[in-house]
């Protein structure tokens, strides 16, 4: 065991393993997030021989959790065939809960307080948690804290009818009452993103996803699951003419007069999956002849007032990144590629036409001119959300090997991860190679 | 319970008894290995045809090391029984033969032998290699032994085998590792073979200190098709041996590729084999564990249709998965460091590659193509004292096998001289001792493990 080193060195990310994502409801229907977790953990033991083996830790969450599953990431641990001396622990932060999960395994190695480490998520939408009310279960509560029977039958006595009717779980802010589209369609409208802006980012996403899959990028960083060899999501022949006749799905409350823009396909629809990554310090990965894809270099995460200011739902990353690069010493052109979280397509498109704004970047984000643009031929180039689904704590897991493998192809350089989350949250990061 | 509904009912109680009364024929349940089991559950016989014999010597001295009971009279009470007290094994020295008279010695010591050879008992006829004489009558001879060992394997019964080795001159002292395997129950599918085990030109090679329990400990094997069926069970065995398993299949294999490499303790490669870049990715993974010594290639598909019928796309990925593949990656083996000194390649061929079989055309030609694939290599791999050789299955137990019609199973069940299919372990152990450094001297064979299947035999 090496002595605990002064200055904080580079956590490696030494590969990945995912299972295909799959649409709400469809394959993964009977499987639980315990499940999914379990069988990506043992892919990526798979992969890289890892049976038996204790690692440093192994970090991993989910958005929609049964209050069972308290300790989810202990229980698929033990059920893999990682070593039972693995500790876990479970985190949840909404849509950025993996990067954050990554960030939180890559400090770890930095400070050298672990060599080895797997950050992970994992979301069900089908076997969603359903509770029972908030009236019912006051009732038993009450019954359950009652001395005697008389006191248990007078507890048991304020039941009624109505409080059978359970408590689903819905895609919408509690402070709001919005779903999470509707948010994203006021963010759009009130930065003018077009359909066909929207309908070509997804157009984009699913070929450059289809491509991937057809040079057999994903071979070393998926297992299938379930019958399924590929995200189901992926529709290869998308096309702007197909994705025009779509009727929008989401309208902007308080914009009247703009036309509603958010269809079914420039939305990510809810998504079933599970994503691990293995990270490490390069002398444990060059212990076991293991690859170094990429180094974590650096992340920032943001929050903004979307309940009382007037900033969007998920422009969180729009602050989160300038305040990363002015870190690194960086600009928003230094990367070679960009992985951005397509939650809407809207949503990247308003954050791009909000650092190309003197205003926004000057009162909001506190810059002396715009953050300006990028090569967008560099943006998600192997597809991204809007083609492969979003189970809401995987997705950072996805992203994350995505930009390694890519920076390992190309033999060096440097690349930006942005992710927005409910709750008016981002996470973005740089990774290395 | 197996789905051989026959097998499971002659050897049942009630089956056993109807069967004996109305002549159906039995169904030998075989003895199989186990970590730790003796070579030889019972006595063995040790017979000489001539004077002239080579390797008597080297077998009585592995015999009785191991304490195993030894006898040279075939008649010879054993175990404190009678001289028709069951035997585990019965061997003749058949080589020095100068002439076909000497082949009664053979038959005199056999005669008896078959009588007295035990439940899953080993027949085996050691003889010299034909084509290493010249003489007519002694070719003669020495070739004889082919057709008494085929025939006798026939007569076996009980699960007993009768098998015949050709040890090259100057090879009787590198035959342990083939007599091992030939006389324990690592070969109990193995029927009415020959094989031959031959000199080695530069390579003192030894069996010193071979740990006869893990004898592929220490090193490193590629298993392809390992997702399922044979190739997940080869990997086991060759972990049970010792090895360190990466286990390659196609990505769309990946979760049960995934349950073999976790149960094996080793890596999981999804590969399309037939891919241009799957030897540079094999042997770049490979290094993760240090380089390579074993690759077992075994997947391999079928697009069975009649030649009639048959078209381009269809054959041509049967010759791409069951072919080119295996000669790409042993291009890339043979110009490779990481594919370490003593390496061992194993390939597997078919019955079908040998006999050939209806609707199997394109199978079959990549199946004999492997056989060629052998002949050619194994003089290339001498100057790295690696060996390349062949398993070629017979009916052996699979999904596949499950899913075909009853009629076309039960003959290929039925049509052998254990009248049963064998099991994907029996192939499994013959690619494990293959690929055992012990076996330096075993280049370029090729073996069926096929129960003696009568097609093609």
């Amino acid at each position: 065991m090496p002595s605990a080193p002064s200055a904080p060195r580079r956590a490696a990310i030494v590969g990945a393993n995912r299972i295909p994502f799959a649409r709400s409801n469809g394959a993964y229907a009977r499987a639980s997030n315990q499940d999914m977790l379990t069988a990506a953990l043992d892919g990526l033991v798979a992969r890289f021989g890892l049976a038996g083996e204790r690692l440093g830790e192994v970090v991993s969450g989910a958005v929609l959790k049964h209050s069972r599953d308290f300790n989810l990431t202990r229980e698929a641990v033990l059920g893999s065939r990682l070593s039972a001396a693995t500790p876990t622990y479970d985190l949840q932060q909404a849509c950025g809960t993996s990067l954050q999960t990554t960030l939180q395994v890559a400090n770890k190695i930095a400070l050298g307080q672990i060599e080895s480490g797997v950050a992970s998520g994992v979301d069900t939408t089908s076997d969603a948690p359903i509770e029972v009310n908030d009236d019912l279960r006051r009732v038993l509560l009450a019954a359950n804290r009652a001395k005697s029977t008389a006191g248990v039958l007078k507890a048991l006595a304020g039941l009624r009818p109505g409080q059978v009717v359970p408590e689903i779980p819905a895609n919408r802010e509690p402070r709001t009452g919005m779903a999470m589209g509707e948010h994203a369609a006021q963010t759009a409208a009130a930065w003018g993103i077009s359909r066909t802006a929207q309908d070509e980012v997804t157009v984009a996403s699913h070929r450059h996803l289809a491509a991937a899959y057809d040079r057999g990028f994903f071979d070393d960083l998926m297992t299938p699951y379930l019958g399924l060899t590929k995200d189901n999501n992926l529709r290869a022949d998308s096309t702007l003419e197909g994705l025009a006749k779509l009727k929008p799905v989401f309208r902007p409350k308080g914009y009247p007069d703009t036309e509603a823009t958010m269809t079914a396909a420039n939305s990510t629809p809810l998504t079933d999956g599970a994503a691990t990554v293995l990270l490490a310090s390069d002398e444990w990965a060059a212990e076991r002849h293991l690859p170094v894809l990429a180094h974590f270099v650096d992340a920032e995460t943001a929050a903004v007032d979307y309940v009382h200011g007037d900033e969007g739902l998920l422009m969180a990353p729009t602050y989160a990144v300038p305040r990363l690069l002015e870190r690194q010493g960086l600009t928003l052109q230094d990367f070679d590629f960009y992985e951005f979280h397509e939650a809407f397509a809207s949503t990247i498109l308003a954050t791009f036409a909000a650092w190309e704004d003197p205003k926004f970047c000057k009162e909001r984000l506190g810059l002396d001119g715009p953050l300006g643009t990028f090569d967008k031929s560099k943006l998600n180039v192997a597809g991204s959300s809007l083609a492969t689904g979003h189970p809401f704590a995987a997705t950072g897991a996805r992203i994350v090997p995505t930009l390694a493998k890519l920076l390992h192809e190309k033999g060096s350089g440097r690349g930006l991860i942005s992710i927005c989350a409910a709750g008016g949250q981002g996470v973005v990061a740089i990774l290395e190679a | 319970m197996s789905n051989d509904w026959y097998s499971d009912f002659v050897n049942s109680g009630i089956g056993k008894s109807i069967a004996g009364s109305v002549g159906l024929p039995p169904v030998p349940r075989l003895r199989r290995y186990e970590p730790g089991q003796p070579l030889l559950s019972g006595p063995a016989l040790l017979g000489t045809a001539t004077a002239n014999g080579r390797v008597a010597k080297v077998v009585r001295s592995l015999l009785t090391d191991l304490g195993v009971e030894v006898h040279e009279d075939p008649q010879a009470p054993v175990g404190g029984g009678s001289s028709s007290s069951k035997v585990a094994a019965g061997i003749v020295d058949a080589t020095g033969l100068s002439s076909p008279a000497d082949l009664a010695e053979i038959q005199a010591f056999l005669t008896p032998v078959m009588r007295r050879v035990g439940p899953s008992g080993r027949v085996l006829v050691i003889g010299d290699v034909p084509g290493e004489a010249t003489a007519p009558s002694v070719r003669a001879a020495r070739r004889s032994l082919e057709g008494l060992v085929r025939s006798a394997a026939k007569e076996a019964r009980y699960g007993a085998t009768v098998n015949l080795i050709h040890v090259a001159d100057g090879a009787e002292n590198d035959i342990e590792s083939t007599l091992r395997f030939f006389l324990s129950s690592r070969s109990a599918f193995v029927d009415g073979q020959r094989l031959e085990v031959g000199t080695v030109p530069g390579f003192a090679g030894s069996s010193q200190g071979v740990d006869w329990d893990k004898p592929l400990a220490g090193r490193t094997a590629v298993v392809t098709g390992a997702a399922r069926g044979i190739g997940a069970t080869v990997a086991k065995t060759l972990r049970r041996d010792g090895a360190t398993v990466i286990c390659v299949d196609i990505p769309a294999a990946g979760d049960a590729l995934a349950r073999t490499a976790n149960d094996v303790g080793g890596s999981a490669l999804q590969l399309d084999i037939t891919a241009d870049h799957a030897p540079a990715t094999l042997l770049d993974h490979a290094q993760r564990h240090g380089g390579l010594d074993i690759v077992v290639h075994n997947a391999g598909i079928t697009r069975d249709k009649l030649l009639a019928n048959q078209d381009r796309d269809r054959w041509n990925s049967v010759i791409d998965v069951n072919l080119n593949a295996q000669l790409a990656i042993n291009d890339a083996l043979l110009a490779s460091e990481h594919f370490h000194r003593g390496g061992r390649i194993v390939t597997v061929s078919s019955m079908a590659g040998i006999a050939g079989n209806r609707g199997q055309t394109a199978y079959g030609a990549s199946k004999a193509g492997v056989i060629g694939m052998v002949d050619a290599t194994a003089p290339l791999l001498v100057e790295k004292d690696a060996t390349i050789n062949a398993v070629a299955p017979g009916f052996i137990e699979t999904a596949m096998t499950a899913a075909m019609p009853v009629g076309t199973r039960e003959a290929g069940r039925r049509l052998s001289s254990m009248t049963q299919g064998g099991l994907p372990v029996d192939v499994a152990e013959t690619i494990a001792w293959f690929a055992q450094g012990a076996s330096y001297a075993v280049n370029g064979q090729v073996l069926r493990v096929d129960g003696q299947n009568y097609l093609g035999a």
